[in-house]
């Protein structure tokens, strides 16, 4: 005679080990891509350089000593001072925050509202869509340097925000319309025509049901673009458009190398920062770059 | 005709062409011209035609996934192509849907609990510490192991993804379900376990299916009534017993004809249609079949025809029997 086991009582079930979601899988992958590992490593090296910047100077960075210009490397000052007596030591382990509040900043706002609107846009489709598109590729087509140019002209001194906020301005429309690609493919997919089958709300569809499929991509687009942000801020303050002396910022300490002599005599002035902005970007793009590997989203690159 | 449980009356689909400098509409695609049929309660109702000839649109337009262009759908008497919002959200309930592709239509990040709760927490169903309990026994009925809900849909093959499928449209417990060729994507020995579990879900649970299907041998076995589409358009709609022994409609008449038959005594002379299916964006003038159908006559290139009562709920669209 058999045994039959009672199936209705929870009681029977065996415990399952734990299981992974597709998002956590690429998770795993990306950890075991080396060069987005070496490329996370060093970031966080910088980051944490950057945020222990206090504890790690040996001269208040924004204080000019006119007694002591142009220094060579020593003891005192370990990387030497610059013409207007600056220590270029503490303003190199102080400068990266420019850099990267600016960088994660602008990247932060342009997802915001790249999701925002490229979700509804994509979602809804017909005439919400083409107006909202018509919008965005009236932005898209604005002269952005010009406009950077502008506004940072008019505020006779360029601050952090208004950096944040014109770069922001300018680059939310590329992601926008990547973010709408994405929803639009996705409506279409039988999984969310069945989340609306069996009656979801349009909010959870879009954000239980299609944010979740669309986030890789759209980090992957984050990534990137904050690296691109980080080359156009140290680009701009290189130029003379970013934020004014005394705070420093690596592409302003780049700019002192503009100066024959500084650039063949005296490489300490400015070789640290060109190297660390290098390397900041450079990471992030290996960062980005494994996180496509790793989730497999084609395409996403602009 | 209280017994129509679903009634489809002249539903049309249209998706606009657009082309040009300025993204004007230019024109239609009909991917459903004026169809009309009826479910009865508890029964499956087949709905077969070639590929692109309307049949998931017409399947998405009755759940209103898709906005319907024109025409009436009937369900229980409401009318649900006029409802709109929470009306229509709660109406749903009663009318779901399985899909073509297992490997597509189960969201990727949700675990089978969370895919076969889901519709139990939105319709708010039963007391919340019961609901899990409720999946299990889901779960139960549709074959599939009880341990496994912590999964995720792809460490499932296609067939236990149907399954997961059907659990899903069954834990509301619907009148009618739409099943939009639920098995041409899995291998041929798992299919026939699929519609048989399909089978005595309707024994029990007293459902009423639309079968849809590429081909009359797939639907033969499942089906009571069986309708069937071209370009579009209902060519013809019989019980199946009389669709498979007197088809009327010349294009049932060579869609059988190609049909393996088990009895060699009954072999059917095979009947080869010449020329390529129309675009739906332009179809033929008058019976959309006319450039293909071996009996046309003047009248079917100018003149389309209706949908002609042969009796015995047999119902076919063509001026042969006007
Ligand atoms: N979203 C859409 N936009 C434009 N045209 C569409 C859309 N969906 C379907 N069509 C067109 O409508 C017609 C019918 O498509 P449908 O998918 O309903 O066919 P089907 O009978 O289900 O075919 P299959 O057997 O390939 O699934 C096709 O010509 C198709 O190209
Ligand atoms: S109406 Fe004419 S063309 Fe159409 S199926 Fe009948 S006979 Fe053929
Ligand atoms: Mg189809």
């Amino acid at each position: 005679m058999k045994v039959s086991v009672e199936l209705g009582n929870k009681k029977h079930l065996k415990k399952e080990e734990k299981h992974v979601s597709p998002f956590q899988l690429g998770f795993q992958r990306f950890l075991q891509n080396k060069m987005a590992f070496v490329g996370l490593i060093v970031l966080s090296i910088i980051v944490l350089l950057t945020v222990a910047s206090p504890w790690l100077t040996t001269h208040n960075p924004e204080l000019t000593d006119l007694t002591s210009q142009d220094l060579p490397p020593s003891g005192e000052h370990f990387l030497g001072t610059d013409s207007m007596g600056y220590d270029i030591y503490s303003r190199l382990v102080t400068g990266g925050r420019v850099s990267l509040v600016v960088g994660f900043c602008t990247m932060f706002f342009t997802v915001v509202i790249g999701i925002t609107f490229g979700s509804i846009a994509g979602y809804f489709g017909g005439k919400v869509d083409s107006l909202m598109m018509r919008f965005t590729d009236l932005m898209l087509n604005f002269p952005f340097l010009v406009f950077v140019l502008f506004l940072i002209s008019i505020f006779e001194k360029t601050t952090v925000p208004l950096l944040i906020t014109a770069l922001a301005l300018t680059s939310w429309p590329t992601t926008t319309r990547l973010v709408r690609g994405i929803f639009l493919s996705l409506r279409e997919m039988e999984y969310v025509q069945s989340a609306k089958a069996v009656g979801n709300k349009n909010f959870r569809i879009i954000f239980r049901h299609m944010m979740p499929n669309a986030i890789a991509p759209i980090i992957v687009n984050a990534t990137l673009l904050m690296a691109q942000m980080i080359s156009i801020e140290a680009a701009l303050s290189f130029l003379g458009f970013g934020i004014p002396d005394p705070t420093p910022a690596w592409g302003g300490m780049l700019n002192d190398g503009m100066d024959y002599t500084v650039m063949t005599e005296k490489p300490w002035q400015w070789i640290p920062a060109g190297v660390l902005i290098v390397f900041t970007v450079l990471s992030i793009n290996f960062i980005g770059d494994g996180l496509r590997d790793a989730f497999d989203t084609k395409s996403t690159r602009r | 005709m209280s017994n129509h449980l679903l009634e489809v009356k002249k539903l049309s689909k249209y998706f606009p062409i657009k082309g040009g400098l300025f993204k004007r509409k230019v024109g239609d695609v009909k991917a459903v011209d004026q169809v009309s049929f009826y479910v009865k309660k508890g029964e499956t109702f087949g709905l077969v035609g070639e590929s692109g000839c309307g049949k998931s649109t017409t399947g998405r337009t009755l759940l209103r996934l898709m906005e319907p262009t024109d025409g009436q759908i009937l369900f229980n008497g409401v009318d649900l192509a006029t409802l709109k919002g929470e009306t229509l959200r709660k109406a749903r309930r009663d009318l779901q849907m399985v899909f073509q592709d297992p490997y597509a239509s189960l969201n990727p990040q949700m675990t089978v609990e969370q895919l076969i709760e889901e519709p139990l927490n939105i319709h708010n169903i039963g007391e919340k510490v019961d609901r899990k309990d409720r999946v299990l026994q889901i779960m139960d009925t549709v074959g599939l192991n009880k341990n496994f809900g912590g999964r995720y849909p792809h460490e499932f093959s296609g067939g236990q993804r149907q399954r997961i499928g059907i659990a899903r449209a069954l834990a509301l417990q619907p009148k009618l379900i739409v099943a939009d060729e639920p098995v041409s994507a899995l291998d041929v020995s798992i299919q026939s376990q699929v519609v048989n579990l399909m089978e005595d879900l309707q024994q029990e649970f007293g459902l009423a299916y639309v079968f849809i299907a590429h081909d009359l041998s797939v639907v033969r076995h499942i089906s009571d009534r069986v309708g069937v589409m071209y370009l579009g358009r209902m060519a013809e709609i019989a019980p199946k017993g009389e669709l498979y022994t007197k088809p009327a409609h010349p294009y049932t008449q060579a869609l059988l004809s190609a049909v393996p038959v088990p009895n060699p005594r009954l072999k059917r002379e095979r009947i080869i249609l010449k020329g390529d299916v129309p675009s739906p964006a332009n179809p033929p003038q008058g019976c959309a079949f006319h450039p293909r159908c071996p009996k046309a006559f003047d009248r079917c290139k100018v003149e389309r025809p209706e949908m002609i009562h042969l009796g015995s709920e047999h119902y076919v669209a063509c001026h042969l029997y006007d």
